[in-house]
C-alpha cells in the first residue's frame, strides 16, 4: 500500500480537503467534491485568519483581566474580584485545588495558547527542524483551548443564582464577556491554522 | 480521483482504505492517526446520539440546584436559571444555553441523520455530507464537560454564603459528559466519509 517514497498531494498537483481529507484536482469552484468544504486557493489555508483571530483574542484578554469578573457585597461593602483575584480568593479560603483549576484554565492555558499559536505561525516561515514536535504542540493547543471557558460558566451560574434570588450580594462583572470572546477568538485561531504548513518545508522523501 | 486522501497534518498522499480489523492506521510520514476500525462503532455513535437527546431532555426537566439558607429551601431547574439570568446577561445566557444544550442536540440529530440510513443499509440521505461536516465543526463548541467543572467551581465560591446542593440534573450532566467521551472514541470521521462517498 505504501510506496517507497511518500509523495505529498501538493507534489502530485492535488489538493487535500482539510475537512474530509479527499485529495482531488484543484477544481474551478473551489469546493471539495465530497464534503462541500470551501477549499483555499493555493491548497493551504492562509495564516491571515490565524493572526487576525489571535490578535482579537489577545486584545480581549486585556479588559478580561482588568475589569472585575465578580462583584461581591458583604456587610455593606462591595469587593470586586478580577479573574486572578478570584482564584487567589479561592486559594486563601483553603480551596487550593479549585483555585488552581481556575488559575490554570483562565491564565496559564490562554497565555500558553497565545504563545504556541504565534510560535507555530512563525515556524512555518522556514522548514521545521522537528515537525513532529510542532505537531504535538498543535494537537495540545487544539484540545485544551476550550477548557478556558470554565470561568465563563462560573459567572453564568452565579448570575443565574443571583437572579433566582439565592444571593442578593453577588453580581457578575463585565470581564465575563471579554473573557468569553477572547477564548472563542483563540479557538477560531487554532482551528484556522493549517498544520500542513509546518510540513511543507520538511523533506518529502523521509518516511 | 476518488480513493485518495491527503493526510490532514502533513499532506502525504495516501490511499483511502479502512484500517485492518480492530486496529488503527497511521500516516507513514507524520504518524497522525488516519482511521480506526472498531466493531459496532456506527451503532455506538448512534446510541450515544440518542442517549444525548434523552439525557438532555431529562436534565432540563429535573431540578439542577437547590439552596437552603435561613430555613428557606428552593429548587431551580436549568430552564428556570436561564430564564432568570436572561435579563441583562442574555448574551452570556444564550451562549451557555447553546454550549450545553442546543449544540449537543444539534450534533446528535446530525449524527443520527447521517448514520442511521447507513446503519440499515440504505443510501445516505440528502445533505448527509453537509450534516456530518456540521457535526464535526460543532464538536469543540459542545461544552458539557467544561460546564460541569464550572458548576463545581461556582458552588465552592458560594459555599460561605449559603448551602447549595446539587439536584438530579447535575448528575445527569455527568452522564452526558461520559456519553460525549464515548462518542469521541467511537466516531472515526474517515470511516464515515468513506461510507458517504
Amino acid at each position: 500500500m505504501i510506496a517507497a517514497a511518500i509523495r505529498t498531494a501538493r507534489e502530485m498537483g492535488l489538493v487535500g480537503c482539510h475537512v474530509c481529507g479527499r485529495a482531488d484536482r484543484p477544481a474551478a469552484q473551489r469546493r471539495c467534491g465530497r464534503c462541500g468544504a470551501r477549499l483555499p486557493a493555493e491548497g493551504r489555508r492562509k495564516l491571515d485568519a490565524v493572526w487576525a483571530w489571535l490578535a482579537t483574542g489577545m486584545v480581549f484578554y486585556i479588559p478580561a483581566n482588568l475589569y472585575p469578573m465578580l462583584l461581591a457585597g458583604q456587610f455593606g461593602k462591595t469587593t470586586e474580584s478580577t479573574i486572578i483575584g478570584g482564584a487567589i480568593d479561592l486559594v486563601s479560603h483553603g480551596a487550593y485545588a479549585v483555585g488552581a483549576i481556575v488559575l490554570i484554565a483562565s491564565v496559564v492555558i490562554p497565555l500558553a495558547k497565545f504563545w504556541v499559536i504565534a510560535h507555530l505561525a512563525l515556524l512555518t516561515r522556514r522548514p521545521a527542524r522537528d515537525p513532529h514536535r510542532a505537531l504535538r504542540y498543535y494537537a495540545v493547543v487544539e484540545f485544551i483551548g476550550r477548557w478556558s471557558m470554565i470561568d465563563v460558566f462560573v459567572v453564568a451560574i452565579l448570575a443565574a443564582l443571583v437572579q433566582l434570588g439565592f444571593f442578593a450580594n453577588l453580581a457578575p462583572g463585565p470581564a465575563a464577556a471579554f473573557f468569553a470572546l477572547s477564548v472563542a477568538a483563540t479557538m477560531f485561531s487554532a482551528r484556522a491554522f493549517d498544520p500542513r504548513l509546518i510540513w511543507d518545508g520538511a523533506s518529502p522523501a523521509k518516511g | 480521483m476518488s480513493g485518495l486522501i491527503a493526510c490532514h497534518h502533513c499532506d502525504a498522499l495516501l490511499r483511502d482504505v479502512s484500517a485492518p480489523q480492530g486496529a488503527r492506521s497511521r500516516c507513514p510520514r507524520c504518524g497522525a492517526v488516519l482511521t480506526e476500525d472498531r466493531a459496532h462503532s456506527t451503532d455506538g455513535v448512534i446510541g450515544a446520539a440518542i442517549a444525548t437527546i434523552a439525557l438532555l431532555g431529562a436534565a432540563l426537566a429535573l431540578p439542577f440546584i437547590s439552596l437552603r439558607a435561613g430555613g428557606l429551601a428552593k429548587d431551580a431547574g436549568l430552564i428556570d436559571a436561564m430564564e432568570a439570568a436572561g435579563g441583562a446577561a442574555w448574551p452570556l445566557t444564550l451562549a451557555v444555553g447553546a454550549a450545553i444544550a442546543a449544540i449537543p442536540v444539534a450534533r446528535a440529530c446530525a449524527l443520527i441523520y447521517v448514520l442511521a440510513p447507513i446503519r440499515f443499509g440504505a443510501q445516505p440521505l440528502r445533505g448527509a455530507r453537509a450534516a456530518f461536516r456540521l457535526a464535526l465543526e460543532l464538536r469543540p463548541w459542545s461544552m458539557v464537560e467544561i460546564f460541569i467543572i464550572g458548576v463545581v467551581v461556582a458552588l465552592v465560591k458560594v459555599a460561605d454564603l449559603a448551602s447549595v446542593h446539587l439536584g438530579a440534573a447535575f448528575w445527569i450532566f455527568i452522564g452526558l459528559a461520559c456519553v460525549a467521551f464515548y462518542e469521541d472514541a467511537a466516531l472515526c470521521r474517515r470511516t464515515v466519509w468513506r461510507m458517504l462517498r
